[in-house]
């Protein structure tokens, strides 16, 4: 009986993931591969499908996403590659060279912090960072000199990443240092017998050991940015905009919007069909790339188990 | 080569201090392991810091704004802070969200962790479920709100949603919200309800089988019982989840900040109808929201807050109470 209910429950996440592709098709058969190109403006393509729909006008598909591709690849790496390093120190530093008491401390506070909605991460942000960067960051000039195509006010590609990689951290430290603690003492003694001191032992035997641990981390981490659509809605300035490394020091302040976000955002407009379809083309977009993600994950981890500790 | 030429100024043994010898100091260290060691102590304290300063920060500023009206008073349109009412609404909504949605995945994760760990076979789909469950916890909420949207908008479904003159299904409502928000909290309820469970060691479900309980009165009798502490953590963990949860509410509950039930039978109806939670509330009530109140957002985030800090001491007194087995 318990078999049965297991058999009914993959079967419905296993409805859920064919119902989104085959919702996604028409938009995808419609562009083509240049659904993942750029080329016209993001959101006034989703002005377009939207005001044919309603004018009962033939539908339209035309959908370029690459702006709000990039501004997910954009914001994605930056934090989770900001949260890798402060992740690895900080368990590193929990698991071997805290003193007691700091520890006691530090692992309740990131359990909690893992724990916040992000929706009080964005409210945080919004109120107090995205104004920081307004006025401080930002200058007069950086504005006038690309005000011809994008305002600066603080919602930025800076905001969104900072803000993620304060959300993204707490869960990469918890799952790091669960597998920097379970490296056996014994290989640590060993290094330390030999006289090697304790950093550059726990540096080179831990942290090494510990690999398919950070793997896991990183992947959960991952999943979490790619999927968070409120806080970076919130933070982000919510055009579709891709920023452009050419821009200089302005790169980091100009805003943008992640694919999860750009469904949030249009969500009000599912009624048109071929609104749905382009915003379940989004999400398919967003469940491969998990799916993708999980998957990596476990092949980067197969060579890793032989020498390294259960993650 | 005698005793009388070893230097005499070196003494004969050093002080029994094993974790402040002359290696553990890291004054004879190389520079780039003090470095790395500085470094890991500088992103540990400001790791700390930094969370305690926006944790305050949230405190603060909700206990400048949160008042005992606002507990009381609905959500209503207005453009003045004393024109927008209270979160009496968001709060209620948030408790009936949650109260749902763990009705649905907390039986169902105990069943699929039971499953997985106590019986398991034919073992192939035992590692369909598990890498199934994996990736249920690793799918943007939004992907399942969204998909909830379709779902609901089936006629078969009308029932749990409003339905329009045109016979349109709406397909937004608590029923919608909690039923996609259990997919989210499942992972976690089967991820510790297994761990707890895996913990056990054999003899004591070989003890039980000894005295002739079936294998569903030794899960039922002495695993479950055994395994409460993980199984509460998990309960918690998954409550954290769906009230943390914003996405799956703007798509799911419809934009309404004020009960808008369906239908005129009392209770269900509120459940057909839209409403709203507190982190809708905090979201709309955002600068970038369309109510923006943010004194308002920053009460709500306050008391969002404080439930996720009480639920986090419970799940650590739960943890505390469970190392029976370790």
């Amino acid at each position: 009986m318990l078999g049965a209910l297991v058999c009914a429950v993959l079967l419905f996440v296993l409805t859920i993931v064919v119902f989104v592709f085959k919702e996604a098709w028409p938009s995808f058969q419609h562009n083509g591969w240049a659904w993942f190109s750029s080329g016209g403006n993001v959101d006034r393509q989703i002005q377009e499908i939207f005001t044919a729909a309603a004018d009962l006008r033939r539908p339209v598909y035309t959908f370029h996403a690459w702006p709000i591709i990039w501004g997910t690849f954009l914001i994605t790496t930056g934090a989770v590659a900001l949260s890798f390093v402060a992740a690895l120190f900080v368990s590193v530093f929990i698991v071997e060279f805290a003193p007691e008491w700091i520890r006691t401390i530090l692992e309740p506070v990131v359990r909690l912090l893992a724990s916040v909605p992000s929706v009080i991460f964005g409210l945080v942000g919004v109120l107090v960072l995205v104004p920081f960067i307004g006025e401080h960051v930002i200058s007069d000039d950086n504005r006038r000199s690309v005000s011809y195509i994008v305002s600066l006010s603080g919602y930025s590609l800076l905001a969104g990443v900072l803000i993620l990689t304060l959300m993204i951290a707490p869960l990469m430290i918890a799952v790091f240092s669960d597998g920097l603690r379970s490296v056996p003492r014994g290989w640590l003694e060993g290094s330390l017998g030999l006289g090697i001191n304790r950093w550059r032992t726990f540096w080179k035997i831990g942290v090494r050991t510990a690999r398919p641990a950070l793997v896991a981390g990183t992947v959960l981490a991952t999943a979490r940015a790619l999927g968070e659509a409120v806080m970076l809605a919130m933070v982000t300035g919510g055009v579709a905009f891709a920023p452009n490394p050419a821009d200089g020091v302005i790169f980091f302040v100009e805003p943008t919007r992640p694919l999860a976000a750009t469904i949030l955002q249009a969500s009000e407009e599912l009624t048109a069909p071929a609104m749905r379809h382009t915003i379940f083309a989004i999400a398919a977009v967003l469940l491969f790339s998990a799916l993708m993600l999980s998957l990596t994950g476990w092949v980067v981890k197969q060579p890793m188990k032989k020498y390294g500790v259960r993650a | 080569m005698s005793a009388m030429t070893a230097p005499p100024a070196q003494p004969a043994s050093p002080p029994p201090a094993p974790r402040r010898s002359a290696r553990d100091s890291s004054a004879s260290w190389r520079l780039t392991d003090r470095l790395g060691l500085a470094f890991a102590w500088l992103l540990g304290i400001g790791f700390l810091v930094v969370t305690a300063a926006i944790v305050l920060y949230m405190m603060v500023q909700g206990l400048r704004y949160v008042r005992p009206e606002l507990f009381v008073t609905s959500p209503s349109a207005g453009f003045t802070e004393s024109e927008t009412g209270g979160f009496l609404d968001p709060l209620l909504g948030t408790v009936i969200v949650a109260a749902m949605a763990m009705a649905i995945a907390f039986p169902l994760g105990l069943c699929i962790a039971v499953w997985l760990s106590e019986y398991g076979r034919p073992s192939l789909l035992a590692r369909v479920t598990e890498s199934t469950i994996e990736m249920l916890a690793g799918t943007p909420s939004i992907v399942f709100a969204l998909f909830g949207t379709l779902l609901f908008e089936q006629g078969a479904l009308a029932f749990f949603s409003r339905t329009n003159d045109g016979g349109v299904v709406y397909g937004r409502s608590f029923f919608a919200a909690a039923s996609m928000l259990a997919l989210i909290a499942l992972p976690l309820v089967v991820a510790n309800v297994r761990e707890g469970l895996q913990a056990i060691p054999a003899h004591v479900r070989e003890a039980s089988y000894a005295v002739g309980k079936t294998k569903l009165t030794t899960t039922r009798r002495v695993l479950l019982p055994a395994a409460r502490p993980s199984v509460v953590t998990g309960a918690m963990l998954g409550v954290g989840r769906v009230i943390g949860d914003t996405a799956v509410i703007v798509l799911l509950l419809g934009a309404t900040l004020r009960f808008n039930p369906a239908g005129d039978v009392p209770g269900l109806s509120q459940l057909k109808g839209t409403g709203s939670t507190l982190t809708s509330f905090v979201y709309a009530n955002a600068p970038t929201g369309e109510a923006n109140q943010p004194t308002k957002a920053y009460a709500a985030a306050f008391v969002l807050l404080s439930m996720v800090l009480v639920l986090n001491f419970a799940v650590d007194l739960a943890v505390r109470r469970g190392r029976r087995w370790r």
